[in-house]
This record gives C-alpha cells, sequence and structure tokens, in this order.
C-alpha cells in the first residue's frame, strides 16, 4: 500500500504504520474507529430490540405460563451467570486503562481474565441447557410442561403451549446472546495475542477500546436478559 | 445544445481504472470508487435477473387466462421478482454504486473510513446473491417477497429458509454500508467542508444511511424467528401454536416500510445535484432539502402500519398511522417545491441527466400523491391488494428510485470512466424510459380502482380488464429497450466515447475538482473547502477563472 502522500500537519517521520493511508492524522482514525463500533453496536440494539419486543407482547398475552416457565428456569445459575458477567467488565476496563498506560503485563492479565470469564458464562450457560434439555423444556416434539401450576394461581395450571412460546423466546435470545459472547471470545484471544507481542501502545491502542465496547455491550444485553427471564414470577 | 465539453487528452494520466490490472488488483481492491464499479456490475446483473421475471409476469397477464404459467410458477414469479429487485437492485443500487464512488469523492476524503469493510460489504453481497440464485434454480420461494407467516412458517414447502438466509447476509452488506457512509460524513469531511456546505447528495445519503443502520437489523432477527420457527417449530408466528401473525407484519413492515426511503431517497440526493447543476442555480432552500432528508427518515419509521389497515389492527391505531403516513408526505413535498423553485427562472439545459430528473419530478409526484390516497382509511379498504398498490409502489420505486439512478449514473458517467456517452442515445433513451414506464404502470391505477386483484395470473372471469392489461404489457416491452439501450451504449461509449474533461458539465462540487477519472487517492492534494455549496452563480460569473480550482 503506497504510504508517500502523507498530508496536512504529519510529516514522513511521525507517519506510523498503524495510520491507515486514508487518514489525515491518528486521531482521527481513533474517532473513526471508536465512532464506527458505537454506529454497530447502534444496529445490535435494533437487532435485540426486536426479539424484545416479541418477547414483551407475549408475556403481557400469556403472563402466567410465562411465569411458571421462567420459574422452572434456575434462578441460582442465572444470578451467578450475572455476576461473572459484570466481573468480567471490569477486568475489561483494567485492560482499556492496562493498555493506555502501557501496562502490558495488567493487559495480558486482563485480557485472559476476561476470556475466563467468559468461558465460565458459557460453561454454566451450557448446565442450564443441559437441564432443560433433560427436563424436556426444549420446544419440540418431546417438549413436554404438563400439570404445572401458575405461581400465585393454586389449581390452575399453565397452558404448555404458551409455556412452548416462552422457552422458544428464551433459547432464541440466550442462545443469540451466547454466540454474541463466542463473537467477542474470538476478538478478546486477537487482542490476547496482539497484546503477547506487545502491539498496543498508550498512543495506538483502539482495537483494545473498541473491542471492550462490544465486550460491554454483551454484558448489558444480559443485564436486561437476566431479570426478563429469570425474575418474571418474582412479582406475580 | 449539449452542455457537455471534450478535451483532446494528452498522454493518459494515472487513475483508479489503470493503476493496475487483472482480476485479484479488482477482487481484492480496497478502493471505494473500483469497489463502486463492482457493486455496479453485480446490481445489473440482478436487474436483468429480476426484469426477466417482470416481462414473464406480464406476458401471462397479456390473456386473462392462465395459459402461460402454472398458479404455482406465477406465485414464484412474482416473488422472485420482489426479491431481486428490492434486496439485490434496489436497495444496494444508488448508495453501493454512486455513493461508494462519489461520498469520499465529494467530502473531499481519500476513501471511506473503513475500506476493508467496504469490500466486506460487496462480498456479503455476493454471497447473498449466489444462495438467492441457487434458491431460484432450486425451487424458488412462492410467498411473495413478504413472507407472510404463518403461511411462510408452517405451510408453504418452498425454501424460505435459503431466501430468508440470502436476505440476511444481504442485510449485513447493507448494513455495513451504511456503517461506513455515517462515520466517513462524520470523520473524514476536508478542512472547510462543514454540514451545510455539503452537497445534498451526501445528506440524502447520511439520512439512507440512518434508515439501513436501524432498520435492517429487524427485519434480519425477523428472518431468524421465521427460519426458527420453520426448522424447529417453534410457535412464535403461528397462531395453531399460540403465536401471533400480526407481530410478524410488524416486525417485517417495520423495516420493509422504512426501506423504501432507502430506496427513493439516496435518488432524491441525486436529482438535487443534478437540477442544481443543469438549472445552473444554487439549490432553492438548501438546509429545507437537507433536514427534510432527515424529517423522511424519521418519519419514515413511524408508518409501517399501514399497510396492515385490513389485517386486524385495531381501528385507533389504524387512525394514528393513517395520520402519520400524511405527514411524511411534507417532507417530500418540500423537497418537490424546492426543486421547483430551483428551477424558476433558472437557465436550463435538457441534457440526458436532467431529462431523467424532470420524468423523477412528474412520476415521484404521481407515486407520492397516490400514496396519499391509500394511506387515506376509507380509499385503502377500497384498494388493497389491487393493482392500485401496485401502480403506486411501482411510481415511487422504479420511477422515483431507478430514473433517479439512472440519471445520476449519466451525470456521473464521464467521471467514472473518464468517457463521455452519446448524448442523443441517451435523450432517446431517457425519453423511451419514460413513455415505456407511463405506459407499464399508469394502466394499473385504472385496473386498480376498477377492482383487479394483485397476483392473480387468470383474470378469466374479468375479460373486461384484458385491454388495459395487453397496454401494460406493451409499455413492459418498451421499457425495457429503454432499459438495455443506456447498457449498451454506456460499454460502448468506455472504448469509443469521447474523453470527458475534469469538468465536462461545469459543475459545483469537490468530485468535479480532480480529474476524470480520479486518481487511487482521489485528489492530488488534499481540497481545503472555501466556498459554499452550488455556487453556481460564482462558477458563470464572467471571471469565473478566479474560482478556486484545486489541481
Amino acid at each position: 500500500m503506497p504510504d508517500s502522500t502523507v498530508i496536512g500537519l504529519h510529516h514522513e517521520e511521525e507517519h506510523r504504520p498503524e495510520l491507515l493511508h486514508h487518514f489525515a492524522e491518528p486521531q482521527q482514525q481513533r474517532d473513526a474507529a471508536s465512532l464506527g463500533m458505537w454506529v454497530f453496536l447502534g444496529t445490535e440494539v435494533m437487532f435485540f430490540g426486536g426479539l424484545f419486543c416479541a418477547y414483551l407482547v407475549y408475556r403481557r398475552w400469556y403472563f402466567g405460563d410465562f411465569a411458571a416457565a421462567s420459574k422452572s428456569i434456575n434462578m441460582g445459575l442465572g444470578a451467578t451467570n450475572t455476576a461473572v458477567l459484570i466481573c468480567s467488565s471490569l477486568t475489561v476496563v483494567l485492560a482499556v486503562w492496562a493498555a493506555q498506560t502501557a501496562r502490558r503485563t495488567l493487559l495480558i492479565g486482563s485480557l485472559a481474565l476476561t476470556m475466563l470469564l467468559g468461558l465460565a458464562f458459557l460453561g454454566i450457560k451450557a448446565v442450564e441447557y443441559k437441564d432443560k434439555f433433560e427436563e424436556h423444556h426444549v420446544p419440540g416434539a418431546s417438549f413436554s410442561f404438563d400439570h404445572v401450576e401458575i405461581p400465585g394461581h393454586p389449581g390452575e395450571y399453565a397452558n404448555p403451549r404458551h409455556a412452548q412460546m416462552f422457552f422458544s423466546l428464551y433459547f432464541v435470545m440466550t442462545g443469540l446472546h451466547a454466540l454474541h459472547m463466542i463473537v467477542g471470545l474470538g476478538i478478546f484471544l486477537w487482542l490476547f495475542i496482539m497484546a503477547w507481542k506487545g502491539r498496543f501502545t498508550p498512543e495506538w491502542n483502539t482495537p483494545v477500546e473498541i473491542g471492550g465496547l462490544y465486550w460491554h455491550f454483551v454484558d448489558i444485553v444480559w443485564i436486561y436478559l437476566f431479570p426478563l427471564l429469570y425474575l418474571i414470577d418474582r412479582h406475580p | 445544445m449539449s452542455m457537455a465539453t471534450a478535451i483532446p487528452q494528452p498522454a493518459e494520466r494515472e487513475n483508479y481504472l489503470n493503476k493496475e490490472y487483472g482480476v485479484w488488483s479488482w477482487l481484492l481492491t480496497t478502493d471505494h470508487k473500483r469497489i463502486a464499479l463492482l457493486y455496479l456490475i453485480s446490481i445489473t446483473f440482478f436487474f436483468f435477473i429480476g426484469g426477466f421475471f417482470a416481462l414473464l409476469i406480464r406476458l401471462e397477464l397479456l390473456t386473462p387466462a392462465g395459459d402461460l404459467v402454472q398458479a404455482d410458477t406465477y406465485n414464484k414469479l412474482f416473488t422472485m421478482h420482489g426479491m431481486v429487485m428490492i434486496f439485490f437492485f434496489l436497495i444496494p443500487s444508488i448508495p453501493a454504486v454512486l455513493g461508494n464512488f462519489l461520498v469520499p469523492l465529494m467530502i473531499g476524503a481519500k476513501d471511506l473510513a473503513f475500506p476493508r469493510i467496504n469490500l466486506l460489504s460487496w462480498y456479503l453481497y455476493i454471497i447473498g446473491g449466489v444462495m438467492m440464485l441457487h434458491c431460484m434454480l432450486t425451487g424458488g420461494v412462492d410467498t411473495g417477497w413478504t413472507f407472510y407467516a404463518p403461511f411462510s412458517t408452517s405451510f408453504t414447502n418452498t425454501k424460505i429458509v435459503e431466501a430468508g438466509l440470502a436476505i440476511f447476509v444481504a442485510g449485513f452488506s447493507s448494513i455495513l454500508t451504511g456503517l461506513n457512509f455515517v462515520v466517513t460524513i462524520h470523520r473524514m469531511r476536508a478542512p472547510g467542508m462543514t454540514w451545510s456546505r455539503l452537497p445534498l447528495f451526501i445528506w440524502a445519503h447520511y439520512a439512507t444511511s440512518i434508515i439501513q443502520l436501524l432498520g435492517t437489523p429487524v427485519v434480519a432477527v425477523t428472518i431468524v424467528l421465521v427460519a426458527a420457527e420453520r426448522a424447529l417449530h417453534l410457535g412464535i408466528f403461528d397462531p395453531k401454536l399460540g403465536g401471533d401473525p400480526l407481530l410478524f407484519q410488524h416486525l417485517f413492515w417495520f423495516y420493509s416500510h422504512p426501506a423504501v426511503y432507502i430506496m427513493i431517497l439516496p435518488s432524491m440526493g441525486v436529482v438535487t445535484e443534478i437540477i442544481a447543476c443543469f438549472s445552473r442555480k444554487r439549490i432553492f432552500g438548501y438546509h429545507f432539502v437537507a433536514f427534510s432528508s432527515i424529517a423522511i427518515a424519521v418519519f419514515g419509521f413511524l408508518v409501517w402500519a399501514h399497510h396492515m389497515f385490513v389485517a386486524g389492527i385495531s381501528v385507533y391505531s389504524a387512525l394514528v398511522f393513517s395520520f402519520l403516513s400524511y405527514a411524511v408526505a411534507l417532507p417530500s413535498a418540500i423537497k418537490v417545491f424546492n426543486w421547483t423553485a430551483t428551477l424558476y427562472k433558472g437557465s436550463i439545459h435538457y441534457d440526458a441527466p436532467m431529462l431523467y430528473a424532470f420524468g423523477f419530478l412528474g412520476l415521484f409526484t404521481i407515486g407520492g400523491l397516490t400514496g396519499l390516497f391509500l394511506s387515506a382509511l376509507g380509499i385503502n379498504v377500497h384498494v388493497t391488494d389491487t393493482y392500485f398498490v401496485v401502480a403506486h409502489f411501482h411510481y415511487i420505486m422504479v420511477g422515483g428510485a431507478v430514473m433517479g439512478y439512472l440519471g445520476g449514473m449519466h451525470f456521473w458517467w464521464p467521471k467514472i470512466s473518464g468517457r463521455l456517452y452519446p448524448e442523443g442515445w441517451a435523450r432517446l433513451a431517457a425519453l423511451i424510459v419514460f413513455i415505456g414506464f407511463n405506459l407499464t404502470f399508469f394502466p394499473q391505477f385504472v385496473l386498480g380502482y376498477m377492482g383487479m386483484p394483485r397476483r392473480y395470473y387468470d383474470y378469466s372471469h374479468m375479460p373486461e380488464f384484458q385491454v388495459l392489461n395487453v397496454l401494460s404489457t406493451a409499455g413492459a416491452t418498451v421499457l425495457g429497450v429503454g432499459y438495455l439501450l443506456p447498457m449498451v451504449y454506456f460499454l460502448w461509449s468506455m472504448r469509443y466515447g469521447k474523453p470527458a474533461s475534469d469538468n465536462p458539465w461545469n459543475a459545483a462540487g469537490l468530485e468535479w475538482k480532480t480529474a476524470s477519472p480520479p486518481p487511487t487517492f482521489n485528489f492530488d492534494e488534499e481540497p481545503v473547502v472555501t466556498w459554499e455549496a452550488y455556487n453556481y452563480e460564482e462558477l458563470d460569473a464572467p471571471h469565473s477563472e478566479e474560482v478556486p480550482v484545486a489541481r
């Protein structure tokens, strides 16, 4: 890529290899990358927004059935996962700070810890999915949800068909969230390798910053999913 | 008298076309101008596929009896026509070709903010396109392009999941293009290129990008739900399983109504540039035209349920959506009035791009006004799912969007190719397109008002509809010739056309201040903007050589 056309106030000797040819200065490149990630996260909000909209419609229609179905998922595991993700947000912030202040060991450690927490989240999620599978709560031919009482309404049973809708949405929403976690793990693995090679400096650490933005976003989606899916039977 | 001027070309300068040769220099390029040409070739391919389906539809309707194709085949024909034309031609048309080429040039940048993501968006488009072609060749889809549930999720046995995935992938291509434009327009403007000096083409693309960014993810997740419901037998939209088919329509139209503005807004941007140039005037009411684009993007998100007036939504919600649909006409009307005011006392030149712009003005106005008919609840109930609706949206999407696209292709062809197209042929083609278009679609307004339903392949119970259908089919043939002509003479001009000067139209705008075709990094020196947009009075002043020229 010919990089000879340096323009503006910057001279040849200041031209850094990370600065792509079409940007005038590093600040512009950083701002563009950051804005790009924010805009992308905006599209992600809309993507999950459609699901939240579907969830809210049916939660209103079939509240009792949804509460009964919600009661059957393991709140303890969900709460643990929430704590795991909040801790991973802390390690991400530490990684960004370490990259900005040239603390390489802390950077590598925080990135590794973030990945470990992410893997822990997925492991706990897998346990939850396995439980649901064994309880025949996965929508499909073998689905069964017979004779489950609606919380707060003794003697009334949840409609299995409506409970199945809850589980459909549960699996689609948490599944798409888990997919985003897996993508995030890929990004952090790449960041980890780059940090290991010592590529990030206080002048150039944009990937850590925007990778961190993505990770925080995925955390925030969970912060909304957790009460909607796990806690709705608390106040029938 | 044509305004375009040719210059004798000295030894050829290095530009983005002749800098490198070879397949890989194109397939791995990150140059926005080359990616624009990749898009141009691909969308032209899909345009003719979609056009082929349209021609078969028109041939079937030539006679009242269903004698050319079977009913199932006809269902697939109009479905594939809609899917190909909307997702693989109209939505990428102006943004991905002209926008890709011009956005960096117009704001004085060397490239889009994320050149590699730009290339990725083309590859996603191609992957989606190949999936769509495979789907069509192995059976196709028969639901109509709208995928209405529960027919799409529980009943049809055609390739819903594959078509849905194709559209999902192409949707991400569209999201990435929009993301690139938004960041580029925010962060990459040349010194002095303030927001109120931006060409209105840029404002239109900014508004379009917002819609692409906020709307497309919703249709993407809707497709995920349809695919999941079909494959795993979930019950999200099928009422038999407890779901709500209206929810599908809400989610679908939340994107697919604003998608109409993805198609028309860039076209409005093109027409604004053309009208200013060929009237030799600053655009009237610059800020009104700029902000009406944003207003269309915002209002466009609040009118989707006017597609559902007869689907069983509550009458109060229908009233609100009817009112909001009227409201979206305001910014559109502001644009039309400002264009007209720009023409007033302008020094008007009737070159081919301007003929297309005039065509746009008339056809868009008809399409927009019939849109108001449809926003009115009473008339809507009468003409829902008739040819009136078909005619209305073709006036917007073909009469509006495609006219603007062709006008823009002619206007910027000298910049893209470095050659002039043959002006006489181009004017003839513009005339043929205009006549062919009206002959095809105006009879459909009448047919629809008389009660001919859309999506029927056999109207033998109503033989009196035949005359108008014959007119429409004849018009489609004329229109086909009108669309083939530019392709022929554009290709011809690449070899035999006269070399174009840097600024053959003597137009304002940064893209005309660099070479034709531009060098790979667009400008030899970083431009500094010291003038207002559309400074045609200055350009045409007797001492026009004092106007700053970058090169």
